[in-house]
């Protein structure tokens, strides 16, 4: 229990040190936010889908903690070769243990990332339709982050070095983020689109940040949970086997 | 008597692939003693460390240290060694006394007696009055004897030291020979250490260990050393046992990364 208090206060602790990062992190979806948002927002209107920020923040949102999930997760590459989890390594403490507290930790910043951008979208315009709405927008906020920082875990327990980084990011972090449902409505995509939309995890998680946030959906929100709780059950437990085998 | 020897090593190897990093090694510490191992690069040393430290599992052979074996009662052997590895491990973003507290809870060093450690050996190492600075503004010396004051905290039996004094100068490489000295004395401690400078070795060690290829070629101290070899110092004794052709070490994508840190870090270790 020690060990994944004392993990996940350090990744707390290393990020509200630097500030410098929390901001760098949201420049993208605010650029997002804005070029798309209102760039595309009068032919979204007029094609009769209502208001596109409204639809887009969600999106932004998990995008943001996708990105910052995997990272965190990643950055383990790092930190077991120069950083202080090589010490964790040699510390008495069960694997299990160290990896659930790194990346609880790190789903705890990602989340936060997504609270700030939730936070500044405000500026733009964008209303929560009800304070439940918003509870269950934290939710899946969470669950997201917790999905994606296992995943980011799991990846790096199998990685020795940044060889790789590159590769994650333009096969695996852009095609999750830019085939979800992130930019556009699922309704009434072409069906290769939505077959490959349908088995993107972050679909059910912005779907399910649009329940709670603008009161829409495509899936269902019980659907939404299941996969993404199911998936995330899944990725801690591969995530944490392949931890406990970690040889450096 | 079995119980003198702290760490026994017994027939040790370790394959990746079709290459044999360590080959059939056997040799042993004793309680208290200040052992060196030497090698030219890619010798085996760091992977025969990682192997006692439990970060590594053998291919075949046995290791004890302090009567446990590290592939069967991992967290026996952890509770019993610390280690300043060659790669710096404290968190950058932390203060000192932080990556000392955080230690402290992971190793279960109960709270009073933690905190009292904690000023103790920050003190000793001199770095108490910057014990609140984030580690990221500490030279290279200051992260090493900081590094070296957090392996203590859990009072170790053994301390392992991967190149410790690597890229030091030598006012700081003294300083920490006579902390480790210090300490070898009055508390007994095993201390097991690697490194590249020859006149230090024959200085502090009281045995040492010469790996090449994988195999130990000599052990001794440096007198049985310069003896066998007919030469008058340590480092013509090393050359002597392992030939002077210079080791070409594959670069690895670990080598990449260090490079990557150095050119981040700005020169500092």
């Amino acid at each position: 229990m020690n060990a994944i208090y004392i993990l996940w206060l350090r990744q707390l602790k290393r990020y509200s040190r630097s500030k410098s990062r929390m901001l760098g992190s949201l420049a993208q979806p605010l650029l997002y936010l804005f070029a798309f948002g209102f760039g595309l927002g009068p032919i979204f209107q007029k094609a009769g889908e209502g208001s596109y920020i409204n639809f887009l923040v969600p999106g932004i949102i998990a995008m943001t903690i996708l990105f910052s999930g995997i990272f965190s997760g990643i950055e383990i590459i790092w930190d077991k070769q120069f950083g202080f989890l090589k010490e964790t390594l040699v510390a008495p403490v069960s694997r299990f243990n160290i990896m659930i507290g790194r990346t609880l930790g790190g789903a705890t910043v990602s989340t936060f990332q997504g609270i700030l951008v939730l936070a500044i979208s405000y500026l733009a315009g964008f209303r929560v339709q009800s304070f439940v709405g918003l509870i269950l927008g934290l939710v899946f906020m969470a669950l997201i982050a917790t999905l994606f920082t296992a995943l980011g875990t799991l990846i790096a327990s199998k990685l020795d070095d940044m060889q790789g980084f590159q590769l994650i990011i333009n096969f695996l972090v852009m095609p999750l983020f830019f085939l979800s449902g992130a930019l556009f409505p699922l309704q009434g995509l072409p069906t290769a689109l939505m077959i490959i939309a349908s088995i993107d995890p972050l679909s059910y998680g912005i779907d399910g940040l649009r329940v709670g946030l603008i009161a829409t959906s495509h899936f269902g929100v019980s659907l939404d949970l299941l996969v993404l709780g199911g998936l995330t059950l899944i990725f801690l437990m591969v995530g944490s086997w392949f931890f406990e085998r970690i040889q450096i | 008597m079995d119980n003198q020897n702290i760490i026994e090593v017994n027939n040790l190897v370790k394959k990746f692939g079709d290459f044999t990093a360590v080959d059939d090694i056997s040799f042993s510490v004793g309680k208290g003693q200040i052992f060196a191992f030497l090698g030219p690069n890619g010798a085996g040393k760091s992977t025969t460390i990682k192997m006692l430290t439990t970060l590594l599992e053998p291919t075949s052979g046995s290791i004890k240290l302090d009567d446990c074996n590290p592939t069967e009662d991992k967290d026996g052997v952890r509770r019993s060694f610390g280690i300043v590895f060659q790669d710096p491990s404290l968190d950058d973003e932390l203060t000192a006394y932080e990556n000392m507290y955080f230690h402290g809870v992971l190793y279960g060093v109960p709270g009073d007696l933690r905190k009292k450690r904690i000023e103790e050996l920050l003190k000793y190492v001199e770095l108490w009055d910057r014990k609140d600075s984030l580690v990221r503004t500490f030279s290279g010396g200051m992260k090493r004897r900081l590094e070296i004051a957090r392996g203590l905290l859990h009072h170790p039996k053994v301390f392992f030291l991967d190149e410790p004094t690597l890229g030091l100068d030598p006012q700081t490489r003294n300083h920490i020979w006579e902390y480790l000295q210090k300490l070898n004395r009055q508390e007994n401690i095993t201390v097991f250490f690697t490194t590249h400078y020859m006149e230090e070795a024959e200085q502090i060690a009281q045995q040492i260990a010469i790996i090449d290829h994988g195999k130990v070629v000599a052990q001794g101290t440096a007198e049985e050393l310069k003896t066998k070899t007919k030469t008058k110092s340590l480092e013509k004794a090393f050359l002597a046992l392992t030939g002077s052709v210079i080791r070409d070490e594959q670069a690895t994508g670990l080598d990449q990364m260090r490079q990557r840190r150095r050119m981040f870090a700005g020169g500092r270790r």
